[in-house]
């Protein structure tokens, strides 16, 4: 287990090394016009090396590139450029991430406790009314670009529910909406697997094995299905994380709440290379942790997993 | 008596008939032999699957029509503004006559613009689909199969894989200039590799069964072991994944072009479409310009997913009897 754990480590470490790199290099090849903002228009070619060199930006690639690490690894993550001329990124990302984490949290736990009971519905009443009902929303929300979903929950649930349409820190009402749409995926995807997981662990022998003793179905339903059910839904979680990361950046773009996926739309919008590049960097970050976590998490709960393999429908 | 009727019978017996016959093989052949056939029974189930079929025939409809609008008489310009009497742009005409879905805020025709749209969309989408497809069968029979690749492209894939597939599809489409192959070429290597990962793993399930083990010591020659054993066992996931990634893109589309990363305003998309939609939602009156494209997304989205969650579970030879 541990030393799963510390293999599992490096390999995330890996990964964030690889792509911090990669999302270097990446960087290098846009146009230079990117790191000058307003008035770039006004210079001229002397002007522009002359900024260009003072930023470091002519130096070899390899010296740019160790600049760039040992930055990152002390946390500085560079100057914004257009979005807010010369202000530090980490002074104008700290105060959105509270944002960002509480509602990406909430979405997670909220659907958490609307799936789950959802897909256990579904596999109880298996074939009958409920089950149709919730495999339709699997479908309608599986298919559908969930851009459109979210615009349309925004357009029509808060009229019917008279709830405001953006966010707003002081009205707790506006908050349901952005939190129920990041979390519609995640709803299906719980609702789903459960439902198949304890549709599989029914038709196991040892099922009608209980059955035979003249266990009662509730019983049977709650000690046996259930449980051996959850175990595989662990192997969700990290999946859950990433929907949530991609959720965030539109939903919170959508709801304008005034977090990091918001941001980072802005940021693409505006051309902003070193704010996008930090804010890439971040999301991988959370993604990359998510699933370290997820991992170890379904390592520690699942006894018959072979540590050192990864395994898992994702 | 008895035994001269029995005489009188055997006269009029043709002694034709108690000649040996001579030996038919493939006569023997015939009986040995059923006429199973893999896609028609596929076929079969699907069929049987009443929703299935419904979305089935509706997206036939839908490309039908798509592909064949601009031909048909009486059809407008997609990109063209339309004007009134007195030289003014058409702007915002609701759905009527003239316009049966009216026109958009600067008086473009939204009936041609949903077809076109959806051309460029399913293009997208298909192409997307395709590559998926292409490149995780290619890579992912490679790691499959050649077991010395295994191990180099698993670490390979443990470190790509830890990076968000939306991470990866805002990056490419933001380092490269908007456009309709920059948006391909993004949303492909976003989406590839778990489709390899599904073949590598089927195949290593299947590489070393029994009935493979069989045709090999049969002398059967690979490409036959391939196309014969190893292919219809794949072909379920490879159509599936190729028909959900369909959708999928169509909505990497909408997304793209949401946070400005999409197809320039010039191109009428599906993702143009809705944003363009959504910016005006506001207004009730105008509130069509939003749901039209909408709609079109859903029932084209809608009807890839089941229908290639209906074929996988119809073509999964476990299903087959």
């Amino acid at each position: 287990m541990f030393a799963y754990t510390i293999k599992r480590l490096l390999q995330s470490l890996v990964t964030l090394a690889v792509l911090a790199t990669a999302v270097f290099l990446m960087m290098r090849l846009m146009p230079e016009e990117g790191y000058f903002g307003e008035g770039f228009d006004r210079l001229d070619q002397v002007q522009i090396e002359a900024a260009l060199t003072q930023m470091g930006l002519r130096d070899p690639l390899p010296t740019q590139l160790c600049r760039y690490l040992s930055n990152l690894l002390r946390g500085d993550l560079g100057r914004s450029i257009v979005f807010r001329p010369q202000v530090p990124i980490s002074e104008i990302i700290a105060p959105k991430i509270p944002y960002s984490v509480y509602f990406g949290l909430a979405s997670i736990a909220i659907s958490l406790i609307i799936g789950l009971p959802m897909g256990v519905m579904m596999a109880r009443f298996k074939g009958r009314t409920p089950d149709l009902l919730g495999s339709g929303y699997v479908v309608l929300v599986k298919a559908v670009a969930p851009a459109v979903c979210y615009i349309f929950l925004q357009l029509y649930l808060s009229s019917w529910l008279r709830i405001p349409m953006l966010f707003n820190v002081r009205r707790p009402l506006s908050w349901i909406l952005p939190v129920l749409c990041m979390s519609l995926g995640n709803v299906a995807n719980y609702a789903m697997w459960m439902r198949r997981y304890m549709v599989d662990e029914l038709n196991r022998d040892y099922i009608r094995f209980a059955r035979a003793k003249g266990m009662s179905n509730s019983k049977i339903m709650t000690r046996h299905v259930l449980r051996n059910a959850f175990v595989p839904m662990a192997q969700l979680l990290p999946t859950s994380i990433l929907l949530t990361i991609s959720g965030s950046i539109y939903v919170e773009s959508l709801f304008s709440i005034p977090g990091m996926g918001g941001l980072l739309v802005n940021a693409i919008q505006r051309q902003d290379n070193t704010l996008v590049q930090a804010l890439v960097l971040i999301f991988s970050c959370v993604g990359i942790l998510g699933l370290f976590l997820g991992d170890v998490f379904m390592a520690m709960v699942d006894p018959r997993i072979k540590l050192d393999k990864r395994s898992g429908a994702r | 008596m008895r035994s001269g009727k029995i005489e009188g019978v055997c006269d009029n017996i043709d002694a034709e008939l108690f000649r040996l016959a001579r030996q038919d093989e493939s006569a023997g052949e015939r009986v040995g032999y059923s006429n199973y056939s893999y896609w028609h029974s596929t076929w079969r189930i699907f069929t049987k699957n009443r929703v299935a079929m419904f979305f089935f025939f509706l997206l036939c409809a839908l490309l039908l029509f798509t592909f064949l609008q601009p031909l048909l008489p009486g059809q407008r310009d997609a990109v063209k503004i339309y004007t009134g009497d007195a030289g003014r742009p058409l702007r915002n005409a609701p759905p009527g006559r003239d316009f049966w879905f009216g026109t958009n805020a600067i008086g473009q025709d939204l009936w041609a613009r949903i077809w076109s749209g959806t051309r460029t969309s399913m293009l997208i989408g298909m192409a997307v689909g395709f590559f998926d497809a292409l490149m995780g069968v290619l890579v992912g029979s490679l790691w499959g199969y050649v077991r010395r690749l295994d191990r180099l492209i698993t670490e390979l894939y443990n470190v790509v894989q830890n990076i968000p597939e939306t991470i990866i599809l805002i990056l490419a489409a933001y380092i490269l200039r908007p456009g309709m192959g920059t948006i391909i070429f993004a949303m492909c290597i976003a989406g590839w590799l778990p489709t390899a990962r599904y073949v590598r793993n089927q195949i290593v399930i299947i590489r070393d069964r029994e009935f493979n083990l069989a045709s090999r010591c049969l002398g059967t020659p690979t490409s036959r072991i391939i196309t014969r054993n190893l292919l219809p066992q794949l072909v379920s996931v490879i159509m599936m994944r190729t028909a959900l990634a369909i959708p999928l893109a169509i909505g990497h589309e909408v997304f793209l072009t949401y946070i400005g990363l999409g197809l320039p305003v010039s191109i009428p998309s599906l993702g143009n479409l809705v944003n363009e939609g959504r910016i005006v939602m506001m207004s009730p009156s105008l509130r069509y310009q939003l749901i039209f494209p909408s709609v079109m997304l859903s029932l084209i989205t809608i009807s890839f997913y089941v229908i290639g969650n209906s074929f996988a579970d119809a073509a999964d030879p476990k299903n087959h009897l």
